[in-house]
């Protein structure tokens, strides 16, 4: 019998064990792990997608594991596409990775051919063997404005976060409502692949009673979300299809509300939430059912994240954190290795709690927008004198986008006409969690000293 | 106007706004089930509390989530004014 591969993602899930009744499986398809390695089949090391820089294209997520798998320790790099990135960014996006082929099964962004690159379809590969590569894993940031940025990740940062004392028993079922093509998915699908465990897919568009069935049916007993999805959940019929034993929360801020919400709706799970970004890395989990956050993690040095608070917002530097931004992107960290996650804190006796985002960035439930985007489409309305977009917060999704609009004074019109003239311009131009979902007349907005629109935290 | 009255031209308005197509609303009908998405609903949600001054979502308490058309307008007939 040849040794388990160490280092790769296909090597690290042999080694997890491939007893038989692990699965992975979305809303179309089921795929054995053991079935995997007695065939061989997609998960041999190909010689063809030795040092080479692959994007993966699919809508569902099961081809995209498989091409995972394949890829991890034999590409160069892989370039994970969730199914909503705009293809207008598609060639930036190529160019800034270096993507010299597309593994597609004819869905996803890159569903059309790409002049000069080469198309793989995911499915059996030739022979091959070494597996030793430090393939780099890009990932996209949860939201930004214009084109997405990514992030260049590693097996190891991308494993770090199993480091966490989370006791998961091998018969364990994961699923997630998050796509595994972005970071809060894809350590959920390291946690089933390499704690020997089974993983159950979501799918977009999927309706959530179906999903919750085939959770159920097939055994889930730990899954995570962002706060606004388990909102979500909780207010659709067929969530008591399926009974976990742990539930995780990341990606938002964990209310109190949701928080108990959650507890009397699976008395028998227990309940964490998470903080990571894509960025940053996994930095910690609160088991203990309160919102917020120990005050006592903040400063401990040597763990596996190392938090500071530095002008009111929360630092991490941690081996979870991504090494760089692909192309020229910028800074992620500081001199120190620190990645500044702007998300704002403040202490309240023994616990901080999230108070907003620097920058004002509106959390809309888990993706986020940032209001100049909002405010350059309706400062172009002709009635506008001057906008300011915030966030209002949501028991639903966390937040809402508002504007405030201070109209022209010559304008003699009503504020109704001029108000669905900017909301019309905005749905043109925006997708939907950006447009506005209430717009006010203000007499006017204030200004700081430096000139600059004072901004309230979201 | 009766708070539920308010509520359903609410929903109403706000499909046609997000262009959702609303199935016809019932007491029984899930809240998620009638064409709205999240983000309807907290754009409802929030036009609710500016138009009656009610936001019965406690953000630190119990109050369970709405599953039905019916659960949603309870909530808010129910709400301490």
């Amino acid at each position: 019998m040849r040794r388990p591969e160490r280092r790769s993602l296909w090597g690290l899930t042999v080694a997890s064990g491939l007893s038989p009744g692990r699965f992975v499986a979305d809303c179309d398809g089921r795929i054995d792990l053991v079935d995997l390695a007695q065939i061989g089949a997609p998960i041999v090391a190909d010689d063809k997608f030795r040092d080479r820089s692959v994007l993966i294209s699919c809508n569902r997520q099961l081809p995209a594991v498989l091409a995972m798998l394949a890829l991890d320790g034999v590409a160069r790099r892989i370039l994970l596409c969730p199914p909503d990135l705009s293809p207008v960014h598609l060639p930036a996006v190529i160019a800034e990775a270096a993507v010299d082929m597309i593994i597609s099964d004819g869905t996803g962004p890159a569903a059309q051919p790409i002049d000069g690159i080469e198309r793989v379809a995911p499915g059996p590969s030739g022979p091959g063997g070494d597996r030793s590569r430090a393939t780099e894993w890009l990932l996209f940031t949860s939201g930004t404005t214009g084109r997405p940025k990514a992030v260049v990740h590693t097996l190891d940062s991308l494993t770090g976060p199993l480091d966490d004392g989370l006791a998961v028993a091998s018969d364990a079922v994961w699923s997630t409502f998050y796509d595994v093509r972005r970071y809060g998915g894809l350590t959920i699908l390291f946690r089933a692949l390499l704690g020997g465990a089974s993983m159950v897919l979501s799918h977009a568009g999927e309706a959530l009673p179906e999903f919750f069935g085939r959770a159920g049916q097939a055994g889930v007993t730990h899954i995570s979300g962002t706060p606004s999805h388990w909102r979500r959940a909780l207010m659709s019929p067929g969530v008591e299809a399926f009974a976990p034993r742990y539930i995780r929360l990341s990606g938002e801020v964990a209310d109190q509300a949701i928080l108990n919400n959650l507890r009397l709706a699976f008395p028998g799970a227990d309940v964490a939430h998470a903080f990571a970004s894509t960025e940053a890395g996994f930095a910690f989990d609160v088991r203990d059912g309160l919102a917020g956050f120990p005050a006592n993690l903040i400063g401990q040095a040597g763990g596996k994240a190392e938090l500071r608070v530095t002008d009111g917002s929360l630092r991490i530097r941690s081996v979870r954190t991504a090494s760089r931004y692909a192309g020229a992107g910028g800074d992620l960290m500081d001199a120190e290795g620190f990645v500044d996650t702007g998300d704002m804190v403040e202490r309240r006796g023994d616990r901080y709690h999230f108070v907003g985002r620097r920058e004002g960035v509106i959390n809309v439930g888990g993706l986020k927008v940032h209001p100049e985007e909002v405010e350059a489409v309706i400062n172009q309305h002709p009635a506008v004198q001057m906008a300011r977009v915030r966030g209002r917060s949501s028991p639903i999704t966390g937040a809402i986008v508002v504007a405030d609009i201070v109209v022209r004074s010559t304008v003699a019109r009503s504020f109704q006409t001029t108000r669905d003239e900017i909301l019309a311009a905005c749905r043109l131009a925006l997708p939907p969690h950006k447009v506005p979902a209430m717009v006010y007349e203000v007499a006017s907005l204030n200004i700081a000293a430096s000139g600059k629109l004072v901004r309230e935290r979201a | 106007m009766s708070t539920r009255s308010v509520i359903l031209d609410e929903i109403v308005r706000i499909a046609e706004q997000q262009k959702k197509k609303l199935a016809p609303l019932t007491d029984d009908l899930p809240l998620l089930g009638s064409g709205l998405d999240s983000l309807c609903i907290a754009v409802l949600v929030a036009t609710l509390d500016d138009t009656l001054g009610i936001d019965p979502f406690d953000r630190d308490g119990d109050v369970p989530f709405p599953v039905t058309i019916g659960d949603f307008i309870s909530l808010y007939e129910n709400a301490p004014a």
